[in-house]
Formats: structure tokens, C-alpha cells, sequence
């Protein structure tokens, strides 16, 4: 399989360049939908390689201590969802206070991003079932924030646990948010959520019409798909209420209030997101070839629920979001060390996603420090260079 | 057919906890609920293979490490997604301070009864 850019194409200066590039560009775009496609032929090619389902590297945790920091407590998680709710009633409240005037602004951009960005984490951490050790306030949470992020709780629920066991496998991972090369236009766009606010409505109205994408199929089971039918409907209809609301009263109000901040309010879910695994090895199975933790101020660790603990997460994903610091200075000796910042995230981040763009072998590989166990088997082919499936087990 | 066979002694699972036991290469959980009462189960989650001895075991709930799936380890109840299969599980006795399970038998868990 050739690999994308790989062959310099010589295009002569004027319309045909134009025409080429463009041609050549929906030849690379085709390729690698079809690559990350979880119904392309890099599905087969990973189960056949025995990728799926992978024996991942994990540190180890004596059983005890392990035992302590999965412990679940409710009293963190009710704490910071009072503050994370009474913060979002605050600045609704004094944006409706101040509606009509300029001063609403900083209000209501406060309440979109808790609303429209750190929604993901709640959403994230209340679908593994880890932030509170009572269930029924947990799935509660998992739906208030399933309908903030615009994200189906079954599907989505289904997809993160593919994205658990197949974690950047290609053609298994439904969650890979940065593609190699990226989709630079789209990624940017969705800082305000332009494409996935639109995506969220179709899928909204095709599940709301009983049918399931061709991806979705391949990783929600048939007696679990009623219930992304339901939910559908459901939102729907409050999204419903909510434009018929805002015509009836000639207001953009209800609309600035409910579904509005995944437009308006969706910065932060990609600033914090990307540094998860942009630019990182796909088809390996070591989270420290595939993951990063950033080591980030107290109220971005607040906003994101400790999110940045991210291999530690992937390794441990029993461990509540409280206890990632923890679990952090536990095994931080078997780890690459972790980025001091998000700024120090980004310096790596962007370098990387830009050279993926030519060159899809790349990816950021980081120095272990001494005694840590070495890079998990079986190791990427070409010294770690994370090569398309096809061509890796072809090799 | 009833083949009863020592897993481990009641000391070697601390209360509320899980422990591994392999026999004639089947894995199996050992459990000690919190008023000492000893279960067993098959080793795997029923989800994707992974083994239950890793997970955390709250009350009568043991949660699989790998994707939070939870069962009820008295009956072997998948409680919700991911894990909508039941779990097996075993009949098990303490006999002189030793823990044996019947890995021949397992139990009905629509009934409890082996």
C-alpha cells in the first residue's frame, strides 16, 4: 500500500496544478476515511494481525494499593458538580440579567465553556462509572452531560469502551480525533463546533428513524440499539421545545441556553482533547507510545476532571478522577516523563500534526527514563514507526 | 458430577476482595464477600477476556478493570453495559479452613441452584 504523499507528484504552475492538487487531495482524503473506517478493511487487517483486543503494557501496581486508589468515594464528585453546576447557574444568571447588553457576553462565554467543553470530562468519567461511588447518581450525570456534549450515551458509551480496548488501532478505534494526515479544515472548524454540531443533528435524526451508521453498527450490540432510538427522540424533542421557545418569544435566549454553547462554548473540549494522543504511535499496544499526560494548573485540572492523567487513565481506567495524582506518583518511573505543560504539549503537538501531513510514518516516540520496563511487544515495525496496517503486515 | 476442589485457604482473600485461582488451565475468582461469605466465577469478564481478579469488588459487585463492567458475583447478574452476559459461577464450601469450589457444577442463575 502506498503510503499518502509518499510519490512527489510535478504539477505545472497554472489551473492544471490546481486541478491536480485538488485531485490528489480527494485521492488522500478517500484513503484515509477508508483507513479509519471501522468498516474498511483495516478492521479485518487488525483483528488479523492480532491487534484487537491487544495484551497491553501496564505497570505494575501492588494489589493493595491498587485496591486503595480504585476505592470510589461520593463526596469528591458531588463537591465539584455543585461547583460545576452553581458556576453554570451563576453566569446564565447574570447573562439573562444582563440580555440586550455587551456585558452578557463574558457571562454567557463562562457558562458555554463549562456547558459546551467540560461537559466531555463529566460526560468521560461518569461513563466509566468511576466519579461517584453511588451508580444512580453517576448514570444522572452521564445523561445531563451525554445531551450537553451532543453525544448519544449508548453509542458513545459503546464507542469509548472500542476506544478502551483498541486504543489509535486502525479500522477498531472509533475515537481517534486526530487522522494522519490530519484534517486540518475540520479540526479547526470544530473548535466551534461546526462539524460536530451538525453530525450530532444527523445522527440524531437517523437514530431518531431507527438506523445506526455502518461504524456504529460494528460496535453497539442489537439489544442495546433501542435505547439510541429512545434517547433520540428524546433529545429531539427538547431541542424542539427549545427552538419553538425562542420563535415564540422573537429571542435567541433559549437557544444562547440550551444547545447554543456546543457552538459557542466549544473551545476547550479540543484544547484539552487533542493533547490526549495527537501526533502519538497508532497500532501499537503501549499507552506510553500512544498517550500523554500533561501536567496541568489546578483549575484546568478542575475543568477537566484530571484528564490529563491520561496514560495513567488508560492503563488503570478504574481509578477515579481524584485519585490520578495519585495514581500518577505511583508508576511516573515506568513512564516517559510527563509534559510540563500544555503550552509544552502543544510545542510537540503541532510540529508533529504538521509533518504528518507528508509524512504518515511519524510519530512521537519519547524516551523512557532508566529502569523503566521497555516499550510493550509486539514493537511498531521500522523501530516504532506506527506504518499503515496493510503495509506493516504485509512487510 | 461433583468435583470438589481447594482453591486457596480463607485467609488468602481479604474481605470484599478478589483473588485468582487456575485449575487444569481454567482461570477462576475466588471472592470473599464483606460478612465472609466465599463466591466463585469463571476468571474472564464475559465482555473481552479479562481477568476479574484485577477488578474491584464493591459489596456483592465485582467491576472489571478493563471497562468498568460490573456482575453481581452471588449470581453472576451482568448489571449493565458493557458486560450483558452473565457471568458463571460455582458452587463453593469452606472445609477446615480451605475454600473449595465445584468447578464441575455451575449454578442456574435464574434459581441459585446448582
Amino acid at each position: 500500500m502506498r503510503l499518502f504523499w509518499s510519490a512527489p507528484v510535478r504539477v505545472r504552475p497554472g489551473r492544471r496544478a490546481v486541478e491536480l492538487d485538488a485531485e490528489r487531495w480527494t485521492v488522500v482524503n478517500k484513503e484515509r476515511l477508508e483507513r479509519y473506517s471501522l468498516a474498511g478493511p483495516e478492521n479485518q487487517a487488525a483483528v488479523s494481525a492480532g491487534l484487537t483486543s491487544g495484551d497491553w503494557f501496564r505497570s505494575a501496581v501492588p494489589r493493595k494499593r491498587m485496591k486503595e486508589l480504585m476505592r470510589r468515594s461520593d463526596h469528591p464528585a458531588i463537591r465539584d458538580t455543585i461547583i460545576w453546576l452553581g458556576l453554570m447557574a451563576l453566569f446564565a444568571g447574570l447573562g439573562i440579567a444582563f440580555w440586550g447588553s455587551w456585558w452578557a457576553v463574558p457571562f454567557f462565554l463562562a457558562y458555554g465553556l463549562l456547558y459546551g467543553s467540560t461537559s466531555d470530562s463529566r460526560w468521560h468519567e461518569a461513563g466509566h462509572g468511576t466519579a461517584f461511588k453511588t451508580r444512580w447518581i453517576d448514570q444522572g450525570l452521564y445523561q445531563l452531560a451525554s445531551f450537553m456534549i451532543m453525544r448519544d450515551p449508548t453509542t458513545w458509551r459503546w464507542s469509548h469502551t472500542r476506544h478502551h480496548t483498541d486504543t489509535l488501532i486502525l479500522g477498531r478505534d472509533p475515537e481517534i480525533a486526530v487522522m494522519r494526515p490530519a484534517r486540518l479544515a475540520k479540526l479547526i472548524v470544530n473548535f466551534v463546533g461546526l462539524i460536530d454540531v451538525p453530525t450530532a443533528f444527523g445522527l440524531m435524526f437517523r437514530h431518531a428513524a431507527g438506523r445506526l451508521t455502518a461504524d456504529e453498527a460494528d460496535y453497539v450490540p442489537a439489544s442495546e440499539r433501542h435505547k439510541v432510538y429512545r434517547t433520540a427522540r428524546i433529545d429531539l424533542a427538547i431541542y424542539a421545545v427549545t427552538i419553538g421557545l425562542a420563535i415564540g418569544f422573537r429571542s435567541w435566549l433559549p437557544v444562547v441556553l440550551i444547545g447554543g454553547p456546543r457552538l459557542y462554548g466549544a473551545l476547550l473540549l479540543y484544547f484539552y482533547s487533542f493533547t490526549q494522543h495527537a501526533g502519538m504511535g497508532e497500532n501499537v499496544l503501549d499507552y506510553r507510545l500512544n498517550t500523554r499526560t500533561v501536567k496541568m494548573g489546578r483549575i484546568n485540572r478542575f475543568l477537566y476532571w484530571n484528564m490529563n492523567y491520561h496514560v495513567e487513565h488508560h492503563m488503570f481506567p478504574m481509578v477515579p478522577y481524584y485519585r490520578l495524582p495519585e495514581l500518577h506518583e505511583q508508576v511516573k518511573g515506568d513512564l516517559a516523563a510527563a509534559y510540563p505543560s500544555i503550552w509544552a504539549a502543544y510545542k510537540e503537538i503541532i510540529p508533529a500534526v504538521w509533518r504528518q501531513l507528508r509524512d504518515q510514518e511519524y510519530y512521537v516516540r519519547r524516551e523512557l527514563p532508566p529502569g523503566a520496563p521497555p516499550y510493550h511487544q509486539p514493537a511498531p515495525i521500522t523501530d516504532g514507526r506506527a506504518m499503515p496496517l496493510a503495509t506493516a503486515t504485509a512487510a | 458430577m461433583v468435583s470438589w476442589i481447594a482453591a486457596c485457604g480463607v485467609d488468602d482473600v481479604d474481605p470484599e476482595d478478589v483473588i485468582p485461582f487456575e485449575h487444569d488451565g481454567r482461570d477462576y475468582a475466588i471472592y470473599r464477600s464483606p460478612d465472609d461469605e466465599y463466591y466463585a466465577t469463571d476468571g474472564h469478564c464475559t465482555h473481552e477476556k479479562t481477568l476479574l481478579c484485577d477488578g474491584l469488588v464493591m459489596g456483592t459487585v465485582i467491576e472489571c478493570p478493563k471497562h468498568n463492567g460490573r456482575f453481581d458475583y452471588v449470581s453472576g447478574k451482568a448489571l449493565g453495559a458493557p458486560v450483558l452476559e452473565d457471568v458463571r459461577t460455582y458452587p463453593v464450601k469452606v472445609v477446615d479452613g480451605t475454600v473449595l469450589i465445584d468447578t464441575d457444577t455451575d449454578i442456574d442463575t435464574s434459581t441459585g441452584v446448582g
